[in-house]
């Protein structure tokens, strides 16, 4: 799950990792208050940044520097409320409605970064570091790998003193720099261990005129598997950041992403799931979705599911592909007859039921009375739902 | 034959009273694996679908020699179910359980790879030797006995492949489902190394999905290693990058795990794959009449 950078500084603070302190407003009136505050504090220089679950915030307009109040005023009322739109948030954008106020003069020395991430091919916590901060550490891997420092970090054991000493010289850090450093690494990897973490990253770590380092932006995201020891890191869920339609089926326990294509899907398993939709795009349509209604499809299930379908209205066609195992097929087709019933079904459907009880499931749907169409393979039901969506 | 089960294996089921562990445990009796013990902490000396059940896994091991266990436990009870298994001289464990934390896996996988155990799963479908035994939540209708291995990240995705792969008349050897998480305990390169070994196994069905390089890892593996025909599907070519499509390792992060990749590289290993899902069960006549 991502949160957002001021959750993560809190988080990164709570294990000893030196952040600014900052104010956080959802409305001009606080954060006008918030800025005149630290103005009159002494701060001569403050940073406004745009708190949504995205990247590259800096050159999508989201983040203001301004050295006195009718600027901060001028910046809050762009950025709060605005749809910061970038690569990482798609077209539609994402809604601007917290902003993070913040100390802007730093005295920054020297930016470098600072990470960790469950390396799934080593299935350790590699930490990551290198001199060259503040920019896209993705493309620092892919232009200089060698200026990034990683370090695999064995659980049992744990972060070692000579590991530390490594990262630390990597950053070309001496002297009290590198004391603090060794304070930043121990702390991100106590968090990552402590907290589930998936990943959490600092960037940039900001070596200051005065020989500290700070962590000036900060990045964690976290395992949901593991909430049920961390209650209040649920907490930090943001649903304004999902789309609605995702909000409406975790609640109901199904697993589901929006996608830009027109062919609803319906899905019994991950696997076959993603299947499904990439044979909709061989024979040429687009899926609108991705949908697992899990291991039980059932009345309940399937009804919640062609709600959240259908109130895609960017969806043409309906498909549903069912495999049938210990949830027999005519017990899955009578769940769909009566949730198409349930519903109001005003788009094509198209049910493609195998496995289990199949034949008899099929039989159920052809005397069913409902208008839809059956497919005995899933490359057929593929092909009927695209040519429905176009209007064939 | 077929790879680490067959109609000798013991098996001890964890959580054999909760709802899944019960009904589960009753499909696998029909079967005809041969379910030892049951275990339930404070339920032990009582019966559930005829099994004895004993308080822990020790116990049931002492008593009944049961060698391979199932996992049917809620998550958070799941990590300890794993260790108390392993302790008690458990040589396979399957774990069905879906939403272990990926920390608790990496130590776990860690632990049992010191003490020799083998682990397949979390988050998985279980494994099947038709005809012989069936350790999982599988529908036993759609297998049947064969010279076909089968593993795969997937559960109904699998369903539907051996599903074809019966329909062209021919069977399984052994179908793993090493689960979709993003630390498995078997990978495809541990199973295929089984089924490369195994007399009873012609050739291999692999299925992958996008995220983590687990199929580049087999890839290099059959290239080096195999020399029973490879048959190889990828789902997730259509899924979005940084979106979890399910499962908690099916995600493209960093540009990395994409589906194109891991097809590209295993094509260029020399495992034949299969574009359209719906060509399986064909590519594989294909392939073994060659």
């Amino acid at each position: 799950m991502k949160i957002h950078e001021y959750q993560a500084q809190e988080l990164m603070r709570n294990f000893g990792i030196p952040v600014l302190d900052f104010e956080i407003s959802d409305s001009m009136k606080s954060g006008i208050t918030a800025a005149d505050q630290l103005f009159s504090s002494g701060k001569k220089k403050l940073v406004i940044k745009a708190q949504v679950h995205a990247g590259g915030r800096g050159k999508a307009g989201g983040i203001a520097v301004v050295k006195n109040l009718i600027e901060a005023e001028k910046a809050l009322d762009r950025i709060l409320g605005m749809r910061l739109v970038n690569r990482q948030t798609g077209p539609e954008g994402k809604l601007v409605r917290k902003v993070m106020i913040v100390d802007g003069d730093t005295g920054i020395e020297r930016e470098l970064y600072a990470g960790i991430v469950l390396d799934r091919d080593r299935e350790r916590p590699v930490i990551l570091a290198s001199a060259e901060g503040g920019v896209d550490i993705e493309e620092t891997a892919a232009s200089n790998p060698d200026a990034i420092a990683t370090v695999a970090v064995d659980p049992f054991p744990g972060l070692l003193m000579f590991q530390i000493r490594y990262l630390t010289e990597k950053l070309g850090l001496t002297g009290d720099a590198a004391r603090s450093a060794s304070r930043v690494f121990k702390g991100l990897y106590d968090m990552f261990i402590k907290l589930d973490c998936s990943q959490a990253e600092i960037n940039p770590l900001v070596l200051t005129h005065d020989g500290n380092l700070v962590a000036l932006d900060a990045k964690v995201n976290l395992d949901e598997s593991a909430f049920f020891r961390h209650p209040d890191l649920k907490e930090l869920r943001d649903t304004h950041e999902e789309s609605e339609l995702e909000v409406w089926a975790s609640e109901n326990s199904l697993n589901y992403v929006k996608l830009d294509g027109n062919i609803g899907c319906m899905v019994n398993g991950a696997g076959l799931a993603m299947a499904t939709m990439d044979t909709i795009s061989l024979h040429g349509g687009m899926p609108a979705n991705f949908l697992d209604v899990g291991g039980g499809a059932n009345r309940e299930t399937v009804t919640e599911a062609f709600k959240i379908l259908l109130a895609d209205k960017s969806v043409e066609a309906v498909l549903v592909n069912i495999f049938g195992g210990i949830v027999r097929c005519d017990r899955v087709a009578d769940g769909i007859i009566q949730a198409a019933k349930d519903v109001h079904m005003d788009r094509p459907l198209v049910v493609r039921l195998a496995g289990t009880n199949a034949v008899e499931g099929m039989e159920l749907l052809k005397k069913s009375g409902l208008s839809l169409k059956t497919a005995d393979s899933l490359d057929e039901a593929a092909k009927c739902a695209v040519k429905l969506a176009i209007g064939g | 034959m077929g790879v680490l089960i067959d109609k000798n294996t013991k098996v001890v089921v964890q959580g054999i009273t909760g709802g899944e562990g019960a009904f589960h445990t009753e499909r696998m009796l029909e079967y005809g694996t041969r379910i030892v013990a049951g275990v339930t902490p404070g339920k032990g000396g009582t019966e559930c679908k005829k099994v004895p059940v004993f308080n822990s896994v020790e116990s049931a091991v002492k008593e009944t020699a049961a060698d391979t266990s199932v996992i049917f436990v809620p998550p958070h009870f799941a990590t300890d179910a794993i260790y108390e298994a392993a302790y008690a001289g458990i040589k396979l464990i399957v774990c069905i359980t879906e939403g272990i934390p990926a920390l608790d896996m990496m130590r776990v996988k860690q632990q049992l790879k010191s003490m020799g155990v083998r682990l397949i799963g979390p988050n998985c479908p279980g494994i099947i030797t038709p005809g012989q035994c069936k350790i999982g939540i599988m529908p036993s209708e759609i297998h049947n006995p064969g010279r076909i291995g089968i593993v795969s990240r997937s559960g109904t995705l699998t369903y539907e492949v051996i599903h074809q792969v019966t329909a062209v008349n021919m069977g399984q050897s052994t179908a793993i489902g090493i689960g979709g998480d993003p630390i498995p305990g078997m990978d495809f390169v541990d199973c295929l190394e089984l089924f490369q070994k195994d007399s009873e196994t012609d050739a291999v069905i692999m299925i992958g999905e996008i995220g983590g390089n687990s199929e580049e890892k087999a890839a290099d593996y059959v290239k080096n290693n195999m020399t029973k025909p490879v048959i190889g599907f990828v789902a997730g070519k259509t899924a979005p990058p940084g979106k979890r499509m399910g499962h908690a390792g099916a995600i493209i992060s960093g540009g990395q795990g994409t589906a194109a990749d891991k097809i590209s590289k295993m094509k260029k290993a020399g495992i034949i794959v299969v574009e359209n899902l719906g060509f399986v069960g064909k590519t594989l006549v294909n392939t073994l009449e060659q």
